[in-house]
């Protein structure tokens, strides 16, 4: 189905750069917030860029970030990257589903590169087969949207007045609050989970034994102790995830 | 004193491995029950993990963190996208705190 790909690629190209513009300024916004906890941990502008750029992903840079900061082990780093971006996992999953027959392994690769929340969510609700080169698109404007903003947060968090770093830094929060809010509202089950949640993540910060685990640790132990436990108790009923 | 360029290292692998393995190998849907409501609620436990308390200790008064986190919530239950969300939480830590 080469002709799926080659006449359209420009259009679809274009097409994926207009989407991927208010992605970027989004981006923009929370990368400079995830600077400014990068700068905490003791990484550079072009380390932090380069972070961003290779890694591409909120949570999963800020647990990261985490480790550093505690100096934990490579080993650390690795889990709490699994876990932080497990939910990566899902979206490939779905968009395997979703390939032309016959789509070549550097196409695989390119876009599995571009898996973030948006530039999932904006392709995947393109009709039909996935476009490469639509993701390609929104792709190249928010990945650097997002690499640029951690940078300038490392470089501006010291110069921007304390005010001002202070209100930035919970930028980030505020997007995980806008991934798990609508799914607590929409679904019961995980609103009862984001509620434990925090109440256990609360605790585990400070009961003895627990809180002298890095935070990287406690995040993968209450990850694997609640998803587990929800997954055990209320299984997923339909199979949606993977359309 | 351990090397950020390991760090990164190791981050982009496990990743960049997590992202491509399922899209390059994968032709069929994931059957088992278990492994696919776990794999649907880790996203939400690990960022609300991640969330509390830490939005209270990263603003410079734990007070004004709590109001970032009232109002996030509040306007992410309303339907606020990424974007709004958390702008909403950065105007509340300016506000309280140049209230407090």
């Amino acid at each position: 189905m080469d002709a799926v790909l080659c006449p359209t690629r420009g259009a679809e190209f274009r097409r994926g750069v207009k989407a991927g513009v208010p992605i970027a300024l989004g981006y923009f916004a929370v990368s400079f917030s995830l600077g400014i906890a990068a700068r905490r941990a003791g990484i550079t502008a072009w380390q932090g860029f380069l972070f961003s750029a290779l890694g591409l992903a909120s949570a999963g840079e800020y647990a990261a970030f985490t480790v550093v900061a505690a100096a934990g082990t490579y080993l650390e780093m690795a889990l709490v990257t699994l876990v932080a971006n497990a939910r990566y996992l899902l979206m490939s999953c779905a968009m395997s589903q979703r390939m032309a027959p016959g789509t070549p392994l550097i196409h695989r690769l390119g876009m599995g590169y571009l898996i973030t929340d948006e530039l999932f969510a904006v392709t995947i609700a393109q009709p039909g087969y996935l476009s490469p080169w639509y993701m390609y698109g929104a792709g190249a404007v928010a990945a650097p949207g997002w690499a640029v903003g951690t940078s300038l947060g490392i470089l501006a968090g010291q110069l921007l007045p304390g005010r001002l770093v202070s209100a930035l830094s919970v930028a980030l929060y505020g997007m995980f609050l806008a991934v798990i809010v609508p799914a607590a509202r929409e679904k019961r089950v995980v609103a009862v989970l984001v509620g434990a949640s925090f109440l256990l993540s609360w605790c585990a910060g400070v009961l003895p034994g627990l809180s002298a685990l890095s935070a990287g640790s406690r995040t993968i132990l209450l990850t694997l102790l609640i998803a587990g436990a929800a997954a055990a108790l209320r299984p997923v009923e339909e199979a949606r995830d993977a359309e | 004193m351990r090397n950020n360029y390991l760090y990164l290292l190791v981050m982009f692998a496990v990743s960049y491995a997590i992202r491509t393995t399922p899209l390059t190998l994968l032709r069929k849907p994931i059957q088992n029950r278990f492994l696919r409501s776990f794999l649907y609620y880790v996203p939400y436990v690990t960022l609300a993990v991640m969330t509390f308390p830490a939005i209270i200790t990263a603003t410079a008064n734990p007070l004004s963190g709590l109001a970032a986190l009232l109002v996030g919530l509040v306007i992410a239950w309303r339907g606020g996208g990424l974007f709004p969300v958390a702008v909403a939480c950065c105007v509340a830590v300016y506000a309280a705190e140049w209230l407090l």
